[in-house]
């Protein structure tokens, strides 16, 4: 396998290699699974193995990271620049961008011209809107780049999950906004999933919006003018939708706002878990502090971070935005979250639970240490949240 | 003409030449930029955090 050569700072030689190189090709093939329903329903017409990826996604990759556990080794900051510039890493995040379209038709197809029962269509549905979801990280970890290919292709796609303005929402609102009750992205104590899908998915939109119109105005050109990026991409989007529906006829209405829908909810579920409650406060000037590592809920669980791009270790990705996904880092202290992110995701639908495991989380963390001053709570659920901690006496104010 | 680059990133922004994607024309001061101006790369730094080359 391929290593690393530097010298420590005090002269020491060293040889890094990187074990999870090649595991990182989990985050290439996970996008291909509705094949693998497809071809189980082919071969045995069960229509039950349709869903299948769902299973995975939710039962098995939770029990996986729980058994295979979690890894906080980093890579030496004396290799960070070599595995930096390996082309190795980047070249499987241009791999992946064209199998994302291949599951979309793949799946599409496959629901187009199978006479299939309601439930086994809408599964297939719903599978194929998770696996595009997938393509939201994929058009993340693309869209922070400076190249021009990678940005180029982050647009194309997220034009897959009819996302395209998401590479401007999040790269310039929500890295700029992360931690603040400004951020549509960011969750809120207090604040259901449910309810902040309603907040977090038209504010998204409204934001991207904004900050396309402004530059181009800068540039003296029209909102609707072809160079908006949000529409490049949409319009790709457009082309794809309606050559399904082309091809493969009315079925395709349903097919894929489902689709679209559950897509769009991968992402909703990652926003929600990834900042919930955790506030950057203001200093004597009105301004908020910088964005801190303690600003970002993390998962070291192995398995769900090598099919997500090394999404999990999400503080340092926002401490360093354009680092690279094979060298972001593991800090002691930070925010963790129960589980990798499907397991995390399973309990943010059930609000209860959510609150039960998060709440006491979110309040026993150092920086908070129980003071809801602290916290970004929803405003309507605020005088709850203060009277119920300060009855039970585990909030400082 | 001055070179400001961002301290997080290494974008530079050249009066010089502007930037043309971001909507600033070649000549364009530093100090015209906008006061909430965030580094067009990484949008964790701003204006004030830019060191002058």
């Amino acid at each position: 396998m391929k290593g690393y050569t530097a010298t420590l700072p005090d002269g020491e030689a060293i040889y890094y290699v990187d074990r999870k190189r090649y595991l990182w090709t989990l985050s290439v093939i996970y996008p291909l699974q509705p094949f693998i329903g497809i071809w189980l329903h082919a071969e045995t017409g069960n229509e039950a193995w349709l869903l299948l990826p769902i299973f995975l996604g939710y039962v098995v990759n939770p029990i996986l990271d729980w058994v295979i556990g979690e890894d906080t080794n980093n890579p030496p900051e004396e290799v960070i620049l070599q595995l930096d510039r390996d082309p190795f890493y980047r070249v499987l995040t241009y791999i992946v961008v064209p199998l994302h379209f291949v599951s979309l038709i793949g799946a599409a197809w496959w629901a187009g011209t199978q006479s299939l029962s309601w439930w086994g269509f809408l599964g297939l549905a719903v599978v194929a809107g998770i696996t595009s979801g997938l393509g939201i990280n994929t058009g993340h970890e693309l869209g922070h780049k400076k190249s021009k290919l990678e940005r180029t292709l982050a647009k194309i796609v997220l034009a897959v999950p009819v996302y395209g303005h998401f590479w401007i929402e999040h790269n310039r609102g929500h890295h700029r906004d992360v931690s603040t009750p400004e951020d549509p992205a960011s969750s809120r104590m207090g604040e259901s999933i449910y309810r902040f899908a309603r907040r977090e998915i038209p504010g998204a939109f409204r934001r991207a919006w904004a900050i396309e119109k402004d530059r181009l105005e800068r540039r003296g050109k029209s909102a609707w003018d072809t160079n908006n990026q949000i529409l490049q991409s949409m319009s790709l989007s457009v082309v794809l939708q309606v050559g399904l529906l082309l091809a493969f006829g009315w079925k395709m209405i349903p097919f894929l706002i489902v689709h679209n829908v559950f897509a769009w909810w991968q992402l909703t579920s990652a926003n929600y878990v990834e900042h919930y409650g955790l506030l950057r406060l203001k200093d004597e000037k009105g301004r908020y502090e910088r964005c801190q590592p303690h600003h970002s809920w993390n998962s070291n669980h192995i398995f769900s971070n090598l099919v997500l791009f090394h999404l999990e270790r999400h503080s340092d990705h926002h401490a360093h935005p354009l680092r690279r996904y094979q060298s972001l880092r593991h800090f002691d202290n930070l925010p963790s979250l129960p589980s990798g992110y499907f397991g995390s995701y399973l309990l943010a639908w059930v609000p209860p639970l959510w609150y039960r495991v998060m709440d006491k989380a979110l309040l026993a963390l150092p920086h908070i240490d129980g003071d809801l001053d602290k916290v970004n709570i929803e405003p309507e659920k605020r005088e709850m949240i203060f009277k119920k901690y300060a009855e039970s006496g585990s909030a400082s104010s | 003409m001055s070179e400001y680059r961002c301290p997080e990133c290494g974008y530079t922004y050249d009066e010089d030449k502007g930037d043309e994607h971001e909507g600033y024309a070649p000549g364009t001061a530093f100090s015209r930029l906008p006061d909430d101006f965030a580094c067009p790369d990484c949008s964790v730094r701003f204006k004030g955090d830019f060191d002058k080359l």
